[in-house]
């Protein structure tokens, strides 16, 4: 593995840009917006991070800016590869009433364009396989999902810059990436390892004027990435939480959270495995005409339970406990693994700063 | 449907800027008028206030002891009563003089009390009769209003768009402007329908939707209580344009009581 690692100098990064753009790809990168790093187009280098660092703590996010050279210095900003999968809201399909009376249907087609993501990182990676098995590799595959990810060409990122918030490294998801990227780059202060895992990924390489890394390249960067696993302060216990949570559905830890808890459903909107939405129609006035929508939905709105006149789920404490006992714990029957990848998102962008690695020590101990 | 449906738009005490819903909205004006008997709308020109209506839209408070009298009348007129915006909803504004010497403040501003028909307090409408739904928003806008209309024309039952803020801000992928900048965001614990208005162009939400189900007001103002600010501006975020819809209104009290 090591001997197929690839070297290119920092300046001819812009390279890799290029060479994606004449393959038809549109370049999502990321880059510093309304004071966070978000993944949106880039049309050149110019447009990354450089030098950023983010501070990260519960419900708390900052950017620094440094005079070092690197791009990717920095853990997960608010939101990546969701966004871009399963879009916030999109229309299925449109109902319209004919002149004679009938009622006709028109389904939504969904085109995607080729895009290639700059800086994927680990963890959304390991959350983009828990997206390919529930929405594409289902019975009944979901088109909007499908034709955006096959259209997407990954560059993974190795992580060397966890947050104080990251904590892949206990759920076994990170900091190095190991699934469904095309490329993958090791940042160092001269320029990137880089390395291929698909023929697309090959094709790119093909024309970027790298060099053979050296042993001491390769050493530095596998280094940086052991270390970013080590200086990782939070974990969660890496075996199955399913039947400890479950026997504890009265600990009064519940209660307390939810005295905290806004039910705000931000955890659940940039975590990149909840996968919740609810659709709705949007009619014309003259009821001539009506367009029905899928958007972001949450288990902490009163709607996610409501059945037949009935919430099933009121407070905040059943909303709390349905999630988290979800996302580690039933998540298992369905997925065969916990629904967290130890991105830590849910920490820094939780309001009031929730933490559910805490919560999981005090209900789980 | 062979008989229209008749529509009321009716104002009490506010700023008109509800009724703009419906007038700035364009063609779907035209369409509402060919589709409904618009049988009262003051501000466009129809003039009926007793006549009966299948839906009649209500906004403003109720502040004086004359619009007591007439939302009692409206209501016996109207099949499916709706106030929209945050007068009609939570008093807005006026309904500040609800936690003041109101008295006080009626002389200090006019020189002659007599000629001025006033309560002591400005309610929302469902503390004075019955309301089948409610409209927040101040002011409200035309996609909401008319969301309820065509609803309400097809006999379906309209949307209670009772979320948070916070939904339609990430599905927007706007950067939480509280996390990120630690902006005194009203989000959590504040109704959608808005469209992120504040959010979206980097300010923090001050609450005029009012409250969302399922808030949690004391938890929002600790947050920011850690941080250094003082109880009584807590308590004023909760207290200003829905100062009187039921959760900000007992949030804000607690957090008064603190400072
Ligand atoms: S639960 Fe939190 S830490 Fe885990 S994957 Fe979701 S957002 Fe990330
Ligand atoms: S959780 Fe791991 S993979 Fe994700 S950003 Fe943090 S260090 Fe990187
Ligand atoms: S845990 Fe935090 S982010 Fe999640 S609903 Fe509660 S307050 Fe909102
Ligand atoms: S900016 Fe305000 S409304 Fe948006 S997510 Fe943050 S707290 Fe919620």
């Amino acid at each position: 593995m090591a001997e197929r690692r690839n070297f290119l100098p920092r300046s001819e990064f812009p390279r890799l840009l290029s060479e994606l753009i004449s393959a038809g790809y549109r370049c999502i990168g990321p880059r510093v917006r309304d004071g966070a790093i978000v993944y949106e187009p880039i049309t050149g280098v110019e447009d990354l991070p450089q030098g950023i660092h983010d501070l990260q703590a519960p419900g708390q996010y900052g950017l620094e800016q440094t005079a070092e050279p690197r791009f990717f210095a920095w853990a997960n900003g608010p939101q990546a590869l969701r966004p871009l999968t399963f879009a916030g809201r999109d229309k299925l399909w449109t109902a319209e009433r004919k002149a004679d009376g009938s009622v006709e249907f028109a389904g939504e087609s969904p085109q995607a364009e080729p895009v290639a993501v700059i800086g994927a990182r680990a963890c959304d990676l390991a959350a983009l396989y828990i997206y390919d098995r529930h929405f594409m590799q289902g019975e009944h595959p979901d088109p909007w999902y499908t034709a955006r990810r096959q259209k997407l060409f990954l560059i993974a990122v190795h992580c060397t810059h966890p947050s104080l918030n990251c904590f892949c490294a206990s759920t076994g998801d990170g900091p190095r990436a190991s699934y469904g990227y095309d490329l993958a780059l090791s940042e160092l202060d001269e320029g990137f390892l880089i390395e291929a895992r698909s023929e697309k990924g090959e094709r790119i390489l093909a024309g970027l004027p790298v060099k053979k890394a050296s042993a001491e390249q390769i050493e530095t960067a596998d280094r940086e990435i052991e270390d970013a696993g080590r200086r990782q302060v939070k974990g969660v216990p890496s075996r199955n939480l399913k039947d400890v949570l479950f026997a504890r559905l009265d600990h009064p830890r519940w209660n307390e959270v939810a005295q905290r808890c806004l039910s705000c459903t931000n955890c659940t909107l940039v975590c990149p495995t909840c996968f919740c939405h609810s659709e709705n129609d949007v009619p014309s006035l003259d009821g001539s005409r009506s367009e029905h929508y899928r958007e972001w939905d949450s288990c902490f709105t009163q709607r996610h339970s409501y059945i037949h006149g009935i919430t099933i789920r009121p407070d905040t404490r059943t909303r709390y406990r349905q999630w988290l006992t979800h996302k580690v714990g039933s998540w298992h029957d369905q997925f065969g693994r916990s629904g967290c990848v130890g991105c830590g998102r849910c920490i820094t962008w939780c309001p009031v700063g929730i933490d559910i690695t805490e919560e999981l020590a005090a209900i789980c101990r | 449907m062979d008989k229209k449906l008749r529509v009321a738009v009716h104002k009490f005490s506010s700023c008109d800027g509800c009724q703009l819903a419906f007038l700035n909205a364009g063609e779907k004006l035209v369409e509402l008028f060919e589709l409904a008997d618009v049988v009262h709308f003051a501000e466009a020109g129809i003039v009926d206030p007793d006549a009966p209506a299948d839906l009649a839209f209500i906004e403003g408070s109720i502040s004086t002891h004359e619009e007591r009298e007439r939302i009692r009348r409206i209501r016996e007129n109207t099949r499916f009563l709706v106030p929209i915006g945050a007068c009609a909803t939570s008093g807005c504004l006026q309904a500040l003089r609800n936690q003041a010497d109101a008295a006080r403040w009626f002389a200090d501003v006019y020189s002659d009390l007599s000629k001025i028909d006033h309560l002591d307090t400005a309610t929302p409408i469902a503390a004075n009769v019955p309301v089948d739904m409610e409209l927040w928003g101040c002011p409200v806008n035309t996609r909401q209003v008319m969301a309820t209309v065509s609803s309400l024309l097809l006999g379906a039952p309209p949307r209670d768009e009772n979320e948070k803020i916070c939904m339609e801000c990430k599905r927007k992928n706007i950067v939480c402007v509280m996390v990120a900048q630690g902006q005194h965001c009203m989000g959590p614990v504040t109704r959608t329908g808005c469209g992120v208005l504040c959010p979206g162009i980097g300010r923090d939400c001050y609450g005029c939707y009012g409250p969302a189900e399922n808030i949690n007001g004391d938890s929002w103002g600790r947050w920011f209580e850690q941080k250094g600010m003082p109880a009584e501006r807590i308590a004023r975020r909760f207290r200003y344009i829905n100062s009187e819809a039921e959760a900000f209104r007992e949030a804000g009290k607690r957090w008064r009581e603190k400072s």
